[in-house]
């Protein structure tokens, strides 16, 4: 059922200068999402991107929507409060990995696990990029930055595996170079009933510039991304010679020719378990090991929003709308005459 | 009741009496002191209470640090404090009377349970011999009863077990106490049945111990400690006995109907603010939402998320949780959206006093963001005034499009009264205009909506998501006032932070003037806020009865202050500024209006009493 107005990209794209550094990541998510737009069958009143602080929060101003710009971390709390106020709004959620994993770790975790109506885009470039290049909680160790003149000591976040940690329901990835598969992600996210997380790998051009090139540039992508597919088994290579199997719960990459092709794993996103996501989310330790992308979980579970409607509908149903006069005399009261 | 004719005959009347409960945590001094207030509230008495209670839950049995303590004041007259000194002290066990001994006025009476008056208690409570039997207590009137021992006899037949038994003695001192102050039984026992349907055994434990309490004091010859209150003479009208936080709570309920905007609460629990999202949390047929967030970021980061969907965003706290929120509080700032903060103050700083009332975070809600970022403050002044102070920063938060921070305290939360019930007709009307049209032109002439324009009141349209044809980004950058764009011009944001500043001020405008109460030729001005207001309105009395000429003032908005402040500040030789801080209104008195206004502090954790400030008063502007 089509209910919104026909749009082009163009109605999409707000009045403002886009101000990231030229050749950054985002500007190909950025157009992604503003062509992708025109498809989902949304209006554009209906839709309200929230963002917290860093690059990738600069990404409301830039589309033609009702948007906030936020603080450093808390986007996904104001967008919960939203969600649960308005669920007729589709609410997206954008942020950075300093944002999100950092400063706002804790917020993306609740919005996570209490699953509510919120699309959320984690723009990944391993990197501080509006301070200037401080390492970040997904720049790997060893990592030299500003902050860390003789490398990083800290373990990094694997943000899949936070997110199957705190039981998203809907957790995806994929990369700013494939304009295509973001769009497929960013659709199902949208499509999703619950809190959606999708893991951008982008590319800061200025201060961690080529960090995926291992992995998304197009001559490598055959050999070193494993494209998940639901129902199909888990392969990849330049002849689809690399599979993935399970050993014990952990995911392990194979020659094809050497296990034979039945012991491959056969992916299934809708498993109500996610430790088999997780085991996919640990294949790829560094951006020199085949990384897997596209939809890691997809499972149905009640939407926050909906309970929130359904005890407000209950509370109605039992004691009727609210009565100001009858709550007044709610405790033992007492007549002066 | 079961008076005999002469006990009746001996009922001594007396215009008010003040009694204190203190027991043990466990002792269930707080439902104790409850009910005997509702009872005198339903008897027609006008009524104060505090409660004052340990943060631990449940502190080691029998310690001084685990007493918890109940003083209500009942009266025939109006009264605006739980009173100074108690005239009757209970005290369930050593460690209660030793602590709570020295608030007694001299020569009060003291009821105590004998029956905890032994070895083990004696010791913890650090007594070296038993104050029951030594003389210490000489000048008391002292009232021994082995409640515990009484209290099991009475349930012995009833089937109850010792063990379970011990837990209805609170009920005995109840029924003792209400016999010696003539308390009329039936609400209690109604209150009873009610709290434990279905627990018949506990039902008939309870009742059975009230009624032995009972009896003791007919059968001990207590009939000469007798006394009563006679009801108050209040204004005509339906009575409820509510606490600081109830009140608040449906004042915010009462301010989403006015404005017909659904109520969303983000909050995360703290003391002593929880109450205020209990209560809210069983009202969602009122179409309130409460959200338990993750943490006080979050709660106030949701009710502003909220608000900027159109609903009445709401975030409650307590001092620690308003220094997490500081940055989103300026973000509010920024935006130009409702919201509407609740600071329930307790002792700091840090963790400080969680249980008790303090009123030190007046400059934390002046200034406490960074830059210059000034948002209205509203200040409650008596329990059931927090009703009244809640609608009143709802309705600036939506009329002028701006965070609010609503003050009240611990002591306001916990501490009840009688309020005569207000009629819904007469409620603020609170306007809400939701815009739904463009409003400005861009470079190339096209109709476009510009979310910073302003209306006469300064305030930025509201426009809220869903609405077509009006799509805007709003954010923390600083802006061009009327676009909305982002802005790093230099000229800009001085022109920005003036603007900000200058349409909080403007709030001023149409606020009603101050009213005086008291003595319009005095030389003496006492100027309040928050919960001194009842102390000071009893001292006041107290002077202007005993000839000194006071006047008093209570401010309701602390920021920006009601436009005739200044003028009636300049017509007092003394300003005194009874505060529980350090002086932080008195500061911003002299700061505003170059007025040498002087402090009268406390911050024992422990709401003024008249006697204090009468004294203080006097002293100040000798």
């Amino acid at each position: 059922m089509s209910t919104a107005p026909a749009t082009t990209k163009k109605d999409w794209t707000s009045d403002q200068e886009v101000r990231w550094c030229p050749g950054c990541g985002d500007y190909s998510i950025l157009t992604a999402m503003q062509l992708l737009m025109p498809e989902l069958d949304v209006r554009r009143e209906d839709t309200v991107f929230i963002s917290g602080i860093g690059c990738a929060a600069r990404f409301p101003y830039y589309m033609n929507t009702y948007g906030m710009h936020s603080i450093h971390g808390r986007a996904p709390a104001i967008a919960t409060g939203l969600a649960m106020a308005r669920p007729d709004l589709n609410v997206w959620v954008v942020g950075g990995d300093g944002d999100m994993l950092s400063i706002g770790g804790n917020h993306l975790l609740h919005a996570l696990r209490r699953n509510i109506n919120l699309t959320i885009l984690l723009f990944n470039n391993q990197i501080y990029g509006l301070t200037k290049g401080q390492y970040s909680p997904t720049s790997e160790v060893g990592k030299v930055t500003k902050s860390t003149p003789m490398g990083s000591i800290d373990q990094p976040y694997n943000p899949i595996s936070l997110a199957l940690g705190a039981e998203a329901t809907f957790v995806a990835r994929t990369h700013d170079m494939d304009r295509a598969h973001m769009q497929e992600m960013f659709r199902r996210a949208h499509a999703h009933q619950g809190s959606a997380i999708v893991e951008v790998f982008q590319n800061c051009n200025v201060f961690n510039d080529g960090a995926f090139n291992t992995i998304t540039k197009k001559d490598a992508r055959d050999a070193m991304l494993i494209n998940l597919t639901h129902g199909e088994p888990v392969r990849f290579g330049v002849d689809n010679e690399r599979g993935v199997v399970l050993d014990n719960g952990v995911a392990r990459i194979v020659d094809v020719a050497e296990v034979g092709a039945d012991r491959l794993h056969v992916h299934d996103e809708t498993a109500p378990d996610p430790s088999v996501a997780f085991a996919l989310s640990r294949l790829a330790e560094d951006r020199e090991s085949p990384t897997p992308v596209g939809v890691f979980r997809a499972v149905e579970r009640t939407e926050y929003g909906r309970s929130v409607a359904a005890q407000l509908a209950a509370a109605n149903q039992e004691r009727g709308p609210g009565d100001m006069h009858g709550l007044l005399r709610s405790l033992p009261t007492w007549e002066v005459s | 009741m079961t008076d005999t004719v002469d006990s009746t005959n001996e009922l001594r009347e007396v215009e008010r009496i003040i009694i204190r409960f203190a027991g043990d945590s466990g002792d269930g001094m707080q439902l104790t002191g409850d009910r005997f207030t509702s009872a005198s509230a339903l008897f027609g008495n006008d009524l104060a209470t505090l409660p004052e209670f340990p943060a631990e839950i449940r502190a080691p049995a029998g310690t001084l640090a685990g007493v918890s303590a109940f003083q209500v004041h009942i009266s025939d007259h109006d009264i605006t404090t739980p009173g100074d000194a108690p005239n009757v002290l209970v005290a369930m066990n050593p460690a209660a009377l030793k602590s709570d001994l020295g608030k007694l006025e001299p020569g009060g009476t003291i009821i105590v349970n004998s029956d905890a008056f032994e070895e083990r208690n004696l010791a913890k409570a650090g007594y070296e011999s038993n104050p029951l039997e030594d003389d210490s207590l000489a000048g008391y009137t002292l009232i021994s009863a082995p409640m515990t021992s009484l209290t099991k006899d009475a349930c012995a037949e009833l089937g109850v077990k010792p063990r379970d038994a011990d837990r209805s003695k609170n009920f005995f001192a109840l029924g003792l106490v209400s016999w010696l102050y003539a308390r009329p039984e039936e609400p209690t026992m109604i209150w009873i049945r009610e709290k434990f349907r279905g627990k018949d055994l506990v039902i008939a434990a309870n009742e059975a111990a009230y009624r032995a309490g009972n009896a003791f004091g007919e059968t001990a010859e207590l009939a000469a400690s007798r006394l009563t209150v006679r009801p108050a003479r209040l204004a005509p009208g339906t009575y409820t006995n509510i606490n600081g936080n109830t009140a608040l709570s449906w004042g915010l309920i009462a301010a989403g109907q006015q404005a017909g905007l659904p109520l969303f609460l983000g909050s995360y629990p703290i003391t002593p603010a929880s109450d205020i999202l209990h209560e809210l949390s069983k009202h969602k047929n009122f179409g309130v939402r409460t959200f338990q967030a993750e943490d006080e970021i979050a709660a106030v980061g949701s009710a502003l998320g909220a608000s900027y969907g159109g609903h009445i965003g709401i975030t409650t706290t307590s001092g620690p949780g308003i220094a997490l929120k500081g940055e989103t509080l300026g973000l509010a700032v920024s935006l130009e959206l409702p919201l509407v903060v609740v600071n329930i103050q307790r002792g700091g700083p840090s963790t400080g006093l969680p249980t008790k009332t303090e009123a030190a975070d007046l400059m934390m809600a002046m200034y406490g963001r960074h830059g210059e970022a000034p948002m209205p403050i509203v200040a409650a002044s008596s329990p059931a005034d927090c009703f009244d102070a809640a609608i009143e920063a709802v309705r600036i938060a939506v009329q002028y499009r701006t965070p609010v921070m609503l003050l009240s305290d611990g002591y306001l939360a916990n501490g009840t009264e009688p309020w005569r019930l207000p009629d819904v007709e007469s409620f603020p009307t609170i306007d809400v205009e939701f815009p739904s049209k463009v409003n400005g032109l861009d470079e190339e002439g096209r109709e476009v909506f510009w979310p910073y324009v302003r209306n006469e009141d300064m305030a930025r349209p509201w426009a809220i998501p869903g609405t077509e044809g009006l799509m805007h980004r709003i954010g923390g950058i600083e802006k061009r006032d009327g676009t909305g764009n982002i802005s790093y011009d230099p000229a800009n944001h001085e022109f920005m932070v003036r603007l900000r500043d200058e349409r909080i001020r403007k709030i001023a405008e149409k606020l009603p003037p101050l009213e005086i109460v008291g003595d319009e030729d005095a030389e003496i001005l006492v100027v309040g806020w928050g919960s001194t207001w009842g102390a000071i309105t009893s001292a006041v009395g107290r002077l202007r009865k005993a000839g000194t000429k006071v006047a008093h003032v209570q401010l309701r908005h602390l920021h920006p202050f009601a436009p005739n402040l200044g003028e009636i500040l300049g017509r007092y030789r003394h300003v005194v500024v009874p505060e529980m801080n350090l002086g932080q209104l008195t500061k911003l008195l002299r700061a505003e209006y170059l007025v040498d206004a002087k402090v009268i502090s406390k911050v024992s954790g422990q709401p003024f009493t008249a006697a204090e400030l009468v004294t203080a008063i006097e002293e100040v502007t000798q």
